[in-house]
C-alpha cells in the first residue's frame, strides 16, 4: 500500500535515501561519534586557515602602504613610519646559515656515533643526554647565553681572533660586545643539533645492512665501511634533515633575542649585532602601534611562509628517501 | 723462511688506511662529546648561579622592589600553573578528538590531508601563533589576559597531542578492534572505551611531552598574557609566567634579579627533566612487562 507523496517529502525521502547511502557507520551512536569527531578535524584545518587570514588581515595595511618596498628595503623607521624588512631578512639567514654549519657536521658526527661506533651502555647514555639538550626551554639558553656566552666570546674569542686577522678584517671587525650574529648563530647551533641528530639517527638506521656488510667484505675499514654504506646511501635523507633543522633554526625566538644584539641594520661583520624576523617581533611589538604593528605582523606572515614551505620541503625529502628502501613489487 | 701472512708486517698502504681509520672513528667521538659539552655547560653554570641563592621567600613572596631582600617568583609559578591548566582544558580534548580521526579513519584524502597539516603546525614558529591570538583575542578583548595566554599555549599543544595519539592508538593491533566488533560493542565504545582507554598510559605520556614542551614557550606569551607584578587569579587580566619573568629579569642590569632568572630558569629546566625522565622510566617499565 503505497502513500502518494507531495514533492517536498519526496525530496526530503531522496535526500534521506542518499544520505544512508553515503553513511560509514549504521548505529546512531556511532554515526554521533563519527559526525564529532570529523567535526572536530575540520575545526582543526579551519584553525589553520584562521591563522593565516589573521596574519594576512593585519599585515594588510603595511602591505598596501608599501608594496614590494617592504621586501627591498632596509629601512625600519618608526619615527618616520617607514618600513622595510631587508635586514631582518639577512639576519635570519645568515644567522640560519651559520648555525647550520656549525652544527651539521657535529649532528652527522653524533648519528654516526650513536648508530655505528658506540657500545650500548655509551648510546644510551649519550641519546639520553642529546634528548634533553633538545628539553631545554629557548628562554634558558638566551639567559645563558647573554650572562655566560656572550662575555666570553666578548674577552675570548673576539679579541683572539682580532689579533690573528688583524683588527680590520671585514669579517670580524667591530668593537668587542659579546652579543652578535655569531653568538646568536652558536646558540641556534646548539638548539638545532638534538633535531638534526635524532633525525639523521632514524636514517642511518634505515640504512640496510647489506651495504655495511659489503663493504667490509671487500676489505674496508671501519670508517670505509661506515662512509660508502651508510652516508652514501642516506645523503638524500641527511639532506632533509639539515633542511628540517634550518626550517627549526628559522623560528628561534627567545635565545635569539636575547643574543643578536638587536639593531636593525646589515653588517658584513659577523660579531656585528643584527636582527632576525623573530627576534624583532618579539622586541618591538608589544610598544607598536598601527601602521609599526602591522609591518611587524608581515614579519610574521613571512617568517610563517618560510618556515611552513622549508618543514614541507624537508618532510617532502625525507618521505622520497624512505620510499628508496621500500619493498619493490 | 718466508713468513707467512700473520707475521709478515702491514705495509704502508694499510698503514695509512687505519691511521685514517682510527682518526675519523676519533673525530666522530669528538664531535659526540662536543654535542653534550653544551648541556654540561649549561646546566652546569644553571647549578653554580643559581643553587646558592636559593631560599625559601623564592617560592612564596612575588616581586620585591629593587634593593629589598626576599623578592620572589611565586605569581610567575601560579601563573605558569594557570597557563598550563587553561591550555590543557582546552588542547587535550580537541588534539586526542583529532588523534582519534586520524587513527580510526586513516585512509582517504582528508585524512591525509588532516595529518600533514597537524605534522606543520607542530613546526610553526611560536611567535607567529602569538601574533595569530593577538590579532583574534586580545584585539577584541581590549587587553592582555590569561584566557589569550591560554589558547595560544592550547595551539601549540594541539597538534602535539594529535600526533603522539595518533602514534599511539595505531600501535593497537587490529584484531583487538575486530573482537570488540565481533562481541557485539558500538564502534565508538571500541573506539573510547577499548582503544583509548587501553592505551591511556602513553596518552597520558605523550600530554606530559607537551605540556613538558609548552611550559618553557615564551614568545606566545609576550603580547598574549604579556606579564604581572602581582598574582593573579582573573581570567581577563594579564598574568606572570616562568619564562617570561625569566626573559624580563635576564636583560636587566641589576645582579638581584639576574640571580631570580637563574633560580627560575633552574625551576623550569628541572620541571622539564624530570617530566623527560618520568616519562622515560614509564616508557621502559611498560616495554619490561611486555
Amino acid at each position: 500500500m503505497e502513500k502518494t507523496l507531495g514533492s517536498t517529502q519526496k525530496a526530503y525521502h531522496w535526500l534521506y535515501e542518499w544520505i544512508k547511502k553515503y553513511q560509514i557507520e549504521v548505529r546512531r551512536s556511532d554515526r554521533i561519534f563519527y559526525t564529532l569527531v570529523h567535526f572536530f578535524s575540520i575545526l582543526f584545518f579551519l584553525l589553520l586557515c584562521l591563522l593565516v587570514w589573521e596574519l594576512y588581515s593585519l599585515s594588510r595595511p603595511a602591505i598596501t602602504e608599501f608594496g614590494s618596498q617592504l621586501f627591498l628595503s632596509k629601512d625600519w623607521n618608526p619615527i618616520d613610519d617607514n618600513y622595510g624588512v631587508l635586514a631582518f631578512i639577512f639576519g635570519t639567514f645568515t644567522s640560519s646559515l651559520l648555525a647550520l654549519l656549525i652544527a651539521t657536521p657535529v649532528s652527522i658526527g653524533v648519528a654516526l656515533f650513536l648508530t655505528e661506533v658506540a657500545s650500548l651502555r655509551v648510546k644510551k647514555l649519550f641519546s639520553f643526554l642529546v634528548e634533553m639538550l633538545a628539553a631545554i626551554p629557548s628562554v634558558v639558553y638566551g639567559l645563558w647565553g647573554l650572562l655566560i656566552l656572550a662575555p666570553f666570546i666578548r674577552t675570548h674569542i673576539q679579541p683572539f681572533l682580532q689579533n690573528i686577522f688583524g683588527e680590520e678584517f671585514f669579517l670580524f671587525q667591530g668593537p668587542p660586545i659579546g652579543v652578535g650574529l655569531f653568538t646568536a648563530s652558536l646558540i641556534i647551533a646548539i638548539m638545532i643539533i638534538p633535531t638534526i641528530a635524532s633525525l639523521c639517527r632514524e636514517i642511518f638506521e634505515t640504512v640496510p645492512r647489506l651495504q655495511k656488510e659489503t663493504a667490509l667484505a671487500l676489505g674496508a675499514t671501519r670508517w670505509e665501511s661506515i662512509s660508502l654504506g651508510v652516508l652514501r646511501a642516506s645523503v638524500s635523507g641527511v639532506f632533509g634533515a639539515v633542511i628540517l633543522g634550518l626550517g627549526r633554526a628559522l623560528g628561534e625566538t627567545m635565545a635569539v633575542t636575547m643574543v643578536i644584539g638587536n639593531r636593525n641594520d646589515i653588517a658584513l661583520s659577523i660579531f656585528a649585532p643584527a636582527q632576525t624576523m623573530a627576534s624583532v617581533i618579539a622586541n618591538e611589538y608589544n610598544e607598536a602601534s598601527g601602521l609599526h604593528l602591522s609591518s611587524l605582523a608581515f614579519v610574521g606572515l613571512a617568517l610563517f611562509l618560510i618556515s611552513f614551505s622549508m618543514n614541507a620541503f624537508a618532510r617532502l625529502i625525507v618521505y622520497r628517501y624512505t620510499l628508496k628502501f621500500r619493498a619493490k613489487v | 723462511m718466508t713468513k707467512n701472512i700473520l707475521e709478515r708486517r702491514p705495509r704502508s698502504i694499510d698503514l695509512r688506511r687505519k691511521i685514517f681509520d682510527r682518526f675519523m672513528l676519533g673525530v666522530l667521538g669528538f664531535f659526540a662529546v662536543c654535542a653534550i659539552t653544551p648541556l654540561v655547560l649549561v646546566v652546569g653554570f644553571l647549578l653554580f648561579k643559581s643553587v646558592p641563592f636559593l631560599t625559601l621567600d623564592f617560592f612564596i613572596n612575588t616581586q620585591a622592589p629593587l634593593g629589598e631582600e626576599g623578592g620572589g617568583m611565586f605569581h610567575s609559578l601560579l601563573g605558569t600553573v594557570q597557563l598550563l591548566v587553561i591550555a590543557i582544558l582546552l588542547g587535550v580534548p580537541a588534539g586526542i578528538l583529532v588523534g582519534l580521526y586520524l587513527s580510526e579513519y586513516p585512509e582517504g584524502f582528508w585524512p591525509k590531508w588532516v595529518r600533514f597539516c597537524a605534522d606543520l603546525m607542530t613546526s610553526i614558529p611560536s611567535i607567529v601563533i602569538g601574533i595569530f591570538v593577538y590579532g583574534v583575542l586580545v584585539i577584541t578583548m581590549g587587553g592582555f589576559s590569561l584566557l589569550s595566554g591560554g589558547v595560544a599555549l592550547a595551539i601549540i599543544m594541539i597538534p602535539l597531542v594529535t600526533r603522539t595519539t595518533e602514534e599511539v592508538l595505531k600501535l593497537v593491533p587490529q584484531h583487538v578492534r575486530e573482537a570488540g566488533l565481533a562481541l557485539g560493542i558500538s564502534r565508538w565504545k571500541v573506539t573510547v572505551m577499548l582503544i583509548l582507554w587501553g592505551s591511556r598510559k602513553s596518552v597520558i605520556t605523550g600530554i606530559l611531552l607537551a605540556v613538558a614542551r609548552v611550559a618553557g614557550e615564551t614568545a606566545p606569551l609576550l603580547f598574549t598574557a604579556f606579564n604581572n607584578n602581582m598574582v593573579s587569579m582573573s581570567l581577563t587580566q594579564p598574568v606572570s609566567s616562568l619564562p617570561v619573568q625569566i626573559y624580563t629579569y635576564a636583560i636587566t642590569p641589576y645582579e638581584e634579579w639576574q640571580t631570580q632568572a637563574w633560580i627560575g630558569a633552574f625551576l623550569l629546566v628541572a620541571l622539564v627533566f624530570c617530566i623527560n625522565v618520568a616519562v622515560r622510566m614509564s616508557m621502559r617499565s611498560r616495554l619490561v612487562q611486555t
